[in-house]
């Protein structure tokens, strides 16, 4: 087996709305540094798997074993303290802050001195201030969004807020990134570029990054796991070419026209 | 002329007083982005207890003291039973909160306390003094300089500190703020704190100038218009509001009342703020949102 350790682990997850099931009995695993896909048609689940991931909705049922850590109902904060961080389907950055501050919020677990040594500006604060923002500079740097460092997010190109997002979600130096659909709407150039630093990201810091989305094409290239939901079940999963050729996901998704 | 530099400086004073208001609106605001409806009633509640202990002869710092607990624990039990239920809710939904709220607060604090009138002496003489000529009144100064130290204090915790980032982080979108490690119970507890001290400052100053009672929670009609010229977000903004108001009220008062009537005072502000809202509507320090369509 050359199979690394595993850094998430789902089993038997349930979820419904009111009685309508939007995920059942789910399980699969992720390993520690793989880029994991989930794929399925529109309303299939995989953003509901996301918001269980990161603890913005609680399972009916269900293990989720993450980073060695068995655990039930887990808040969102609590998720980003224990490694995890996200992007949102439609973009949920601070539009009211510029690009630099948006990437330091992605920093706040990060700092240790109190409000009083920030207030100050005594004690750990003037030195932890320069280190928080040497790293969002980093960051910054990484996805090549300097330009735009000071520009108020709110006025960016759509193209550029999804890249902002990603330096927000980057800056808290993730174990395990969600991104979901990272590059919807964007043309072909646009999300080669997103793939690209997506790859980077993998490489450069290790991370762990389970993604949506719906370009097949970008998705096979990408990924080295791809999960296939359709109606809240799991129908595929596997290494992209295996999956590829399963008929039941030929059925469901990679054959029909979108 | 110096009776008209007279009339500035009494006018700019009172909307100190004014902005002593305003303020506990604008920090409920940056966290939430909703207009707070109850603020006046917390201003009411606050002034009520502590004029009640006070009068149940607790020394002036200890009734302080224990007012400001309890305005903690009302923030407390506002974070807990009331917003906590309703994050990601939309602005409206936590503004009708609000308006709820404001009702129980104000038939809490009477209930507790009864509904009469206390009056309420802070030692601070309230006479005119006389300053190179013009009179002055001792009572404004101070409330003048009690905002300025609020002020000052406030916009270092908000503009230095992580809190006050993840203040902003909150008002503009609580998932993704939720997402980034940020603690909104908790956030909401300080905010909802500072605001009841705010509104404790308030009641204080204002109570002591219009008596204890149930009108003290309309006072907040009048930070409205500093709202809006202020702009809703910035704490300086309601003090630059403030004094717009202030000033501008006395003088019409005083120089267009001899033409049109007296009165203006009670509505002058309102159309000062309706003018505003057609040239700058997010304020003089209002930030800017840009939405794209």
């Amino acid at each position: 087996m050359t199979a690394r350790n595993p850094l998430l682990t789902l089993e038997h997850i349930s979820l419904s709305f009111k009685g309508v099931k939007a995920i059942t009995d789910m399980s699969f695993s992720v390993a520690e540094g793989e880029i994991c896909a989930l794929i399925g048609p529109n309303g299939a689940g995989k953003s509901s798997l996301l918001n269980v991931i990161n603890g913005v909705y609680q399972p009916d049922d269900g293990i989720i074993t993450y980073d060695g850590e068995i655990r039930t109902a887990m808040r969102p904060h609590h998720a980003a303290e224990r490694g995890i961080a996200r992007t949102f389907q439609n973009i949920a950055l601070f539009k009211g802050m510029s690009v630099l501050d948006n990437v330091l919020t992605g920093r706040n677990l990060k700092v240790q001195s109190s409000w009083l040594e920030q207030a100050f500006n005594v004690g750990r604060a003037p030195k932890e201030a320069l280190v928080q923002r040497q790293k969002a500079e980093e960051i910054i740097e990484f996805l090549r969004i300097q330009p735009w460092r000071g520009s108020l997010v709110g006025g960016l190109p759509y193209g550029l807020q999804k890249r902002v997002e990603l330096a927000r979600a980057l800056a808290a130096e993730p174990k395990l990134l969600l991104l979901d659909e990272p590059m919807a709407g964007m043309n072909r150039d646009e999300k080669a570029e997103m793939s690209r630093f997506i790859v980077d990201t993998q490489r450069e810091f290790g991370t762990t990054i389970v993604l949506i989305e719906h370009d097949i094409g970008v998705v096979m290239a990408l990924s080295q796991h791809l999960v296939v939901l359709d109606y809240g079940k799991k129908i595929g999963d596997g290494p992209p070419e295996a999956v590829r050729n399963n008929p039941e996901v030929i059925a469901a998704y990679l054959g029909t026209r979108h | 002329m110096s009776f008209f530099f007279e009339v500035l400086l009494g006018g700019l004073l009172a909307g100190v007083m004014y902005s002593l208001v305003a303020i506990g609106f604008v920090l409920i605001y940056k966290a939430s982005g909703v207009f707070n409806f109850a603020q006046g009633s917390m201003v009411l509640f606050a002034a009520l207890t502590f004029v009640s202990l006070l009068e149940r002869g607790i020394s002036f710092w200890l009734a302080f003291v224990l007012t400001l607990l309890a305005m903690v624990a009302l923030a407390w039990t506002i974070e807990r039973w009331v917003l906590r239920k309703l994050v990601n809710r939309p602005p409206i939904t936590l503004f009708m909160a609000t308006l709820g709220l404001s009702y129980i607060i104000e038939g809490l604090a009477q209930s507790l306390w009864g509904a009469q009138v206390h009056g309420l002496d802070l030692g601070i003489n309230d006479e005119p003094f006389e300053f190179q000529g013009m009179l002055l009144s001792q009572f404004d100064i101070f409330a003048a300089c009690v905002a300025g130290v609020l002020v000052l204090v406030l916009s270092v915790f908000f503009n230095k500190t992580r809190t006050g980032i993840a203040l902003r982080a909150v008002a503009d979108d609580q998932l993704a703020a939720l997402a980034v490690g940020i603690k909104l119970e908790k956030l909401w507890l300080i905010v909802w704190t500072v605001a009841g001290f705010v509104g404790l400052v308030a009641g204080l100053l204002w109570g002591a100038r219009l008596g204890v009672q149930f009108s003290l929670s309309l006072v907040v009609l009048k930070a409205l218009p500093v709202l809006i010229i202020g702009g809703f977000t910035s704490i300086s903004g309601s003090i630059v509001g403030g004094l717009i108001i202030g000033a501008s009220e006395k003088l019409a008062e005083v120089f267009l009342g001899a033409y049109i009537g007296g009165g203006i005072e009670n509505w002058f502000p309102y159309m000062l703020a309706m003018l505003f809202l057609l040239v700058r509507p997010t304020g003089i320090f209002g930030e800017r949102q840009i939405e794209r369509v």
